[in-house]
């Protein structure tokens, strides 16, 4: 099924408060869904007879971010970071590419890691990817069943994909820079 | 006063006197690298299996950000550096496809052969590592004997071993050179005279010829041993529910019968390339299959992965008479100075332990905003802990090895 088929399936059935703006223009279409009802759309998606999305391909955050104030006019995005589902049907073989947007930080302030429902009830991949992209991106995943760390080490302060991460200095003795 | 227990599981933990914590890793050799499991024993039979990953972490998708598509290419080769080939091609066909560059014929059929010969290479050295995790030792001198061939082959073609960055974005760095001095592994294997001047595909179909008859010798070793088959049959049991559920994918996901190639399945840009080529998808059960095995089990896993090496064969020998045939250049060229659209694509690719995808943002200018590169194995040993329950202390080698995971792919 092509992307306007199962754009027109979910806003039947979930409206337009849930799914949000769509690029049917893009190279890879994609459809935005509001954070507060990821888990119920993709629990949707997975079990309709018409889209049986049962495979997570990925799931990644990006980081919409110029942290070079002279760059950052020319940036054309603002501010905000994006975690970015790709689900595939095994069985109807079709694709999809779904994004939910939030802040960088919640409520602005900064360290304030951005909250977006947990998928690992429906996806068992899900529970690796959100642990990495909390590692890595910053974003808390809410209701996840073992939120820690999974590529750096525990002890490790800060989550190095953000746009302004510093580089450490120091890291138990060894040298960074 | 009462006693108050945060965590009331430690304390039944600490009554059990039998049960155990085993570290296992990262540096045990039957972990292909620096996998390290965590391992609840309680005697010989594991309760729970914890993979912790990252030794090998460099945050390749960090370096990404702050270079140009082609300076990635390197980057690329050391992720799966058991078919860096592969995941060449996987970045290239990503980049292609997001700035919309259609790529030569010629360079199509090169690079299915390519694709395809490193391939035969990756899975032998699955298959060589996978007996050496069960105890027998000669399977793996045949498997790398085979390899080294390959690598020859793959010297003459762009002067790299291991880390070969030959197929690039628009098509491959060199043309496949016209004549090569024939490898003197090869020579002494099928007993030619070192040094004679063979043109370079004659030299493929030699070696395929050759390596077609090693095949059945790799089955009496391993796959109808019955040492083997008691290793592996039965054991390690992945539900195609499960399977897909974890994402797992590759000869994993096919191993536990679902039927799911991305190069007859995938996307337009990437089934193109196989446009023309015969080929089947090996897909378990097997008829040939002993009576012990079940569906989704470690023989399975391994036995779709000798399978491939035969379909892989055949669409080797496809492509040298295409390649021959091609008109047009062997490479689009690319230039340094591309700004890569505001687009984004994901494109995956089928590279030999599953499906390799890579995420590339572009914002308008010459490096991506965001490059994110999705393993395959990352996915295949999440689902370790689901598969290593209740088995005893032994199989975790014979299960985490039917995996066939390449660290360096895991932690990127």
């Amino acid at each position: 099924m092509d992307i306007q088929g199962i754009h027109s399936i979910l806003l039947e059935r979930f409206g337009e408060s849930v799914v949000g703006s769509q690029t049917f223009k893009a190279i890879d279409p994609w459809i935005q869904v509001s954070a507060a009802s990821i888990v119920e759309v993709c629990t949707f998606l997975r079990d309709d007879s018409r889209l049986l999305f049962n495979h997570l391909n990925d799931l990644c955050g990006v980081d919409y971010f110029e942290p070079d104030a002279k760059k950052a006019a020319k940036f054309g995005h603002e501010p905000h970071v994006e975690v970015v589902y790709h689900l595939s049907s095994l069985k109807q073989r079709h694709q999809l590419k779904l994004k939910v947007v939030v802040p960088r930080w919640k409520d602005n302030v900064e360290g304030q890691l951005p909250v977006v429902p947990s998928l690992s009830a429906v996806f068992g991949i899900a529970n690796w990817h959100e642990r990495e992209a909390y590692d890595l991106m910053g974003i808390h995943f809410e209701g996840h069943p073992n939120l820690r760390r999974i590529l750096c080490p525990e002890d490790w302060i800060g989550h190095p994909m953000r746009k302004d991460y510093a580089f450490p200095l120091e890291y138990h003795g060894v040298r960074g820079r | 006063m009462s006693l108050q227990i945060e965590d009331p599981r430690i304390v039944e933990f600490d009554v059990q006197t039998d049960e155990m914590l085993v570290n296992m890793g990262p540096q045990h050799p039957s972990t292909h690298g620096v996998l390290r499991l965590l391992l609840r024993t309680d005697g010989e039979i594991v309760h729970e299996c914890t993979p912790h990953i990252g030794y090998l972490h460099r945050c390749a998708e960090k370096i990404g950000e702050n270079l140009s598509p082609p300076q990635y290419i390197p980057y690329t080769d050391r992720m799966d550096y058991l078919a860096a080939m592969n995941m060449n091609l996987g970045f290239a066909l990503a980049v292609e496809k997001l700035i919309g560059m259609e790529v030569p014929e010629k360079a199509v059929h090169l690079r299915v052969l390519i694709a395809e010969i490193g391939r035969i290479a990756s899975h032998l050295v699955g298959m060589g590592t996978y007996g050496l995790d069960l105890g027998t030792f000669s399977p793996f001198l045949y498997a790398f004997r085979e390899r080294e061939i390959i690598l020859d082959l793959f010297e003459e073609v762009c002067g790299a071993r291991l880390t070969y960055s030959y197929i690039t974005i628009g098509g491959a760095t060199h043309d496949l050179p016209d004549e090569i001095e024939m490898p003197d592994g090869l020579a002494s294997l099928i007993g030619k005279h070192k040094g004679e001047r063979l043109p370079f595909l004659d030299v493929i179909e030699i070696f395929l010829q050759w390596l077609e008859l090693r095949i059945r010798e790799y089955h009496t070793l391993l796959t109808k041993n019955m040492i083997f088959i008691s290793r592996t049959a039965g054991l390690g049991i992945l539900s195609p529910e499960m399977a897909v559920s974890y994402g797992c994918t590759g000869p994993v996901l096919r191993g536990s019968g679902v039927n799911f190639d991305l190069r007859r399945d995938g996307e337009a840009i990437y089934t193109r390339m196989y446009k023309g080529y015969d080929f089947e998808v090996p897909v378990a059960p097997f008829k040939e299959a002993p009576r012990e095995v079940i569906v989704g089990d470690n023989w399975c896993r391994f036995y779709v992965r000798m399978m491939e090496v035969v379909q892989a064969i055949r669409l080797v020998r496809q492509a040298i008479p295409k390649y021959k045939a091609a008109t047009g250049s062997y490479r689009e060229p690319f230039k340094m100075n591309t700004k890569l659209p505001k687009d984004e694509v994901y494109l995956e690719t089928e590279a030999p332990r599953g499906q390799m995808g890579f995420y590339v943002v572009g914002n308008g200018e010459g490096n991506p905003l965001r490059l994110r590169a999705k393993s395959s194995c990352f996915c295949n040993v999440s689902v370790t802990d689901q598969i290593c329950q209740g088995v005893p202390l032994a199989d975790i080698p014979a299960i985490v090895g039917s995996l066939d995971i390449v660290m360096g792919e895991i932690d990127r």
